[in-house]
């Protein structure tokens, strides 16, 4: 009992690492060019949107939520960030303080339309946030693409670190994305509103009952979803070089929740953690950056995370189900 | 053709650890309300489940007619001719009336699509054999609980059943519904469909059953014609069983006046309940399931809003508006439901022991030490005596027993004074009973107020210093341990409405 228990934990744990180096040493067959440095630093690079936006989901799945707006936020936090270029405004602190500022208040916003207004399920009220969104970015820019930005503000999203010879160096983005995984693993594992998030997602009745602000940790878990997307926000003005209100409906939102699945998090809550979510952001990033090097049109390759995203949830349900299974085993 | 439309004979059911029903018998004739009592856990929800095919009997027969029967499902008890109306009615709240009605027996038209006209027109017919005016479109959601309760007696008739049990229907009833209910059963008597009629209340049964069957223990007791008994007969044929003593009470000091409750009030669930608890005292909490013992406890703990009534702790006037705040004034509950409410089942048991205390584990309130956490959770799993392989084991893991032992130590983390126990051992085996008495002794010991709420007579009689007994959200009664009213008799006479002397 005790052995299978185990020989299942390292299947559930390093699963996901192995389907990241298989898929690895596939494209490496299929084209020389995925292993080149460049090329390596390129995925990370295109990781970091991803990941920082996949950690606030993390965060409002594992209280038993999820957060549709995530996307549209961080697109709407890049177009604010347009308007003021636009207006002459070209002080970095003051450009990332009003992005931040304003993905956090958007993630508030999300987080009390649940805890006060009651709203049945974060599904409902953040799927409206994200049309609602969708059309502020475009209003925000007046639904011009803004470009042009100086190079304080896009320093996060293009810049990279350690260059050397050869060696392209490390992007910036991907180094803030080991930063912000260290402290939320720190904060999710050793702090008593981290633990209390999973306790609010495994059963929020009994969280309540034992003295829990259930309330307060989802008004903080969409909060800080918010600010997670700021930052993706921040990092997508660099990344790209333009504020496209138009891209607010890209499937951010998918990709992010695809990458905590894959990565051990489950719809019902209670569940995922930081390191997982590396990989699965990992995956999703590794995906798409091989089919574009084989040519994979954006329709192929749409198909192909489609796909990816059933398999993952089906594999989250499956594992439940065992779950299931082995605790009514257990229990006779 | 036999005499009883439904008869069992030497039914034995029996559930892992305990015998839920024990040779018990029940004969009904077509015609007849049939009223069936006994106390909390007597078995009565058991035997409803035999008769519909819920649960099948280890040994003994069923009879339909006559005819020797088993039941592998409800849809065959169904077909049978036994329909249950249960506690929870199963109404689809956001389907019409017709659509409830004719629930997965729906009528096809030649065209091979349903015949909503012949099914209103259906569902029109019975409910006005039943006296009920009520359009087929409407939304069920809509209507009172009293006319949904009909909907489901409509459904039973309309698959012409000969039996209809009915579990304590007028429990969320008003009385002007109540006595439509009653019509409706004479009404349906008169067609001679037979009522197994299931209450809590003596004086329904007086009113509306022919005789009355009464179990105990999952026995049974007698079948007499309903004039040949009396209320005290009733009780006493409930209670009669002996006390063995299992029940390791240890006194403490009465101390101090720990909880004050005046006029406490909560609109259809608790009314004007006044009481004190002190420490160094068990103060029991008897009466029927759904008196409204629990309904008290979650009001004064800050967990559901109160309508009037003031809560002292200590003297002091306090006001919780949450869990939280109770927690932080010292106050403890360990809830009825183990798993909806004292658990988070997926988490390991480490986790759950510290679910209430997080804060008391915090550097600066800041980061948990981890240390502390193992080295406290570590003291619990021996002075609780909880089984678990590590404290890393997934909660949902451990037996009921054990899971009940993590939600003690989560309170004792808390270092509360005032503990109140709803159900303290309830779906635990018996040795897992004694160590929570043994754990009740202990805090009663060091000074503690304890409340006990409770289902169980024996462990209200053998552990409780004091005891207040609840009847539909009022306060029946508060009686001493040393008073000559302590004893099942008097408390069962508080709990089903009877009156003590003095």
């Amino acid at each position: 009992m005790t052995k299978e228990k185990s020989r299942g934990n390292i299947l559930s744990k390093f699963g996901t690492v192995i389907a990241l180096i298989l898929l690895c040493v596939i494209l490496a067959i299929l084209t020389p060019n995925f292993l080149k440095v460049s090329n390596l630093m390129n995925v990370l690079k295109q990781t970091a949107v991803n990941a920082i936006i996949a950690t606030g989901m993390l965060v409002c799945l594992i209280t038993g939520g999820i957060d549709l707006s995530v996307g549209a936020n961080a697109v709407t936090v890049t177009c604010l960030i347009g308007l003021l270029h636009t207006r002459g405004v070209s002080n970095v602190f003051v450009l990332v303080a009003a992005a931040l500022a304003c993905g956090t208040f958007i993630g508030y916003i999300n987080g009390s339309l649940l805890t006060k207004l009651r709203l049945p399920h974060p599904f409902v009220s953040t799927l409206g946030m994200k049309n609602i969104l969708a059309g502020v970015a475009l209003l925000l820019v007046n639904s011009k693409m803004v470009s042009g930005f100086g190079p304080g503000i896009s320093w996060l999203g293009s810049a990279s670190l350690f260059t050397s010879g050869s060696f392209p160096g490390v992007p910036a983005s991907f180094l803030l994305v080991i930063i912000v995984f260290v402290l939320m693993q720190i904060f999710l594992t050793k702090t008593p509103l981290g633990r209390s998030i999973y306790s609010v997602g495994g059963n929020r009745e009994a969280a309540r009952l034992s003295g829990i602000n259930s309330d307060n940790v989802l008004t903080f878990a969409y909060t800080l979803s918010g600010f997670m997307c700021a930052i993706a926000g921040i990092i997508l003005i660099g990344r790209g070089g333009i504020a496209n209100g138009a891209n607010a409906i890209q499937p951010y939102d998918t990709d992010a929740i695809a990458a905590c699945i894959i990565g051990g998090a489950s719809f019902a809550g209670g569940k995922g953690d930081m390191k997982g979510t590396m990989i699965g952001s990992l995956i999703i990033a590794v995906l798409r950056n091989g089919l574009t090097l084989l040519a994979a049109s954006g329709a192929i390759q749409n198909v192909v995370i489609g796909s990816v995203i059933i398999l993952a949830v089906y594999i989250d349900v499956v594992r439940e189900r065992l779950e299931a299974e082995r605790l009514r085993l257990a229990s006779k | 053709m036999s005499e009883y439309v439904i008869e069992l004979k030497n039914v034995t059911k029996r559930f892992p650890g305990v015998v839920a029903l024990r040779d018990m018998k029940i004969q009904v004739k077509p015609g007849e309300i049939h009223g069936l009592i006994g106390e909390n856990g007597a078995g009565k929800s058991t035997l409803i489940k035999v008769m519909t095919g819920v649960h099948q009997a280890d040994e003994g027969e069923i009879y339909i007619d006559g005819q020797k029967v088993s039941f592998a499902n409800p849809k065959e008890s169904s077909e049978a001719g036994v329909a249950c109306v249960y506690q929870e009615l199963n109404i689809d709240r956001l389907m019409n009336v017709t659509d409830n009605v004719f629930m997965n027996k729906w009528i096809k038209g030649s065209s091979g699509l349903l015949d909503y006209a012949e099914m209103d027109r259906r569902t029109k017919e019975v409910l006005t054999e039943i006296g009920q005016d009520l359009d087929p479109n409407e939304i069920t959601g809509k209507l009172g609980m009293g006319q949904q309760q009909m909907i489901e007696i409509a459904k039973a008739i309309l698959i012409d059943s000969k039996v209809i049990i009915m579990d304590e229907p007028s429990s969320s009833l008003g009385e002007k519904e109540v006595e439509q209910l009653f019509k409706v059963c004479r009404r349906l008597k008169e067609q001679g469909i037979a009522i197994i009629y299931v209450s809590h209340k003596l004086e329904e049964l007086f009113e509306l059953c022919d005789c009355v069957t009464v179990m105990r223990d999952g026995e049974y007791i007698w079948t007499k014609p309903i004039e040949e008994v009396t209320n005290d007969s009733l009780v006493s044929a409930m209670v009669g069983r002996s006390l063995d003593n299992q029940f390791p009470k240890e006194f403490g000091e009465r101390g101090r006046c720990a909880l004050k409750i005046e006029n406490l009030s909560q609109v259809g669930r608790v009314d004007d309940v006044s009481f004190e608890a002190y420490e160094g005292e068990i103060l029991g909490f008897s009466g029927l399931v759904g008196a409204g013992r629990t309904e008290t406890m979650l009001a004064l703990f800050g967990s559901d809003p109160i309508d009037g009534g003031k809560v002292y702790v200590y003297d002091e006037e306090v006001n919780f508006k949450s869990p939280r705040e109770a927690i932080e004034k010292g106050l403890a509950l360990l809830t009825e439901d183990r798993k909806g409410q004292g658990l988070v089942l997926g988490q390991s048991v480490k986790s759950n022991l510290i679910l209430s205390s997080l804060r008391e584990f915090t550097e600066g309130g800041l980061f948990l030490q981890e240390d502390k956490i193992e080295k406290t959770c570590h003291e619990n799993v021996d002075a609780l005596k909880i089984k678990t392989p590590t404290i890393e084991e997934t909660t949902a893991k451990l037996s009921g027993g054990n899971q009940q032992k993590v939600v003690i130590g989560k309170w004792l983390n808390t270092d509360a004074d005032i503990y109140i126990f709803d159900e303290p051992t309830r779906g635990i085996d018996v040795g897992a009973k004694v160590e929570v008495y043994n754990i009740m002794n202990n805090l009663v010991k060091q000074g503690k107020c304890v409340i006990m709420v409770s289902s169980e007579m024996p462990e209200i009689l053998g552990m409780s210093d004091r005891v207040v007994v609840m009847r539909e959200g009022r306060i029946t009664a508060t009686i001493e341990r040393d008073s000559k009213h302590f004893n099942q008799e008097s408390i069962m006479q508080a709990a089903w409405g009877g009156s003590l002397d003095d």
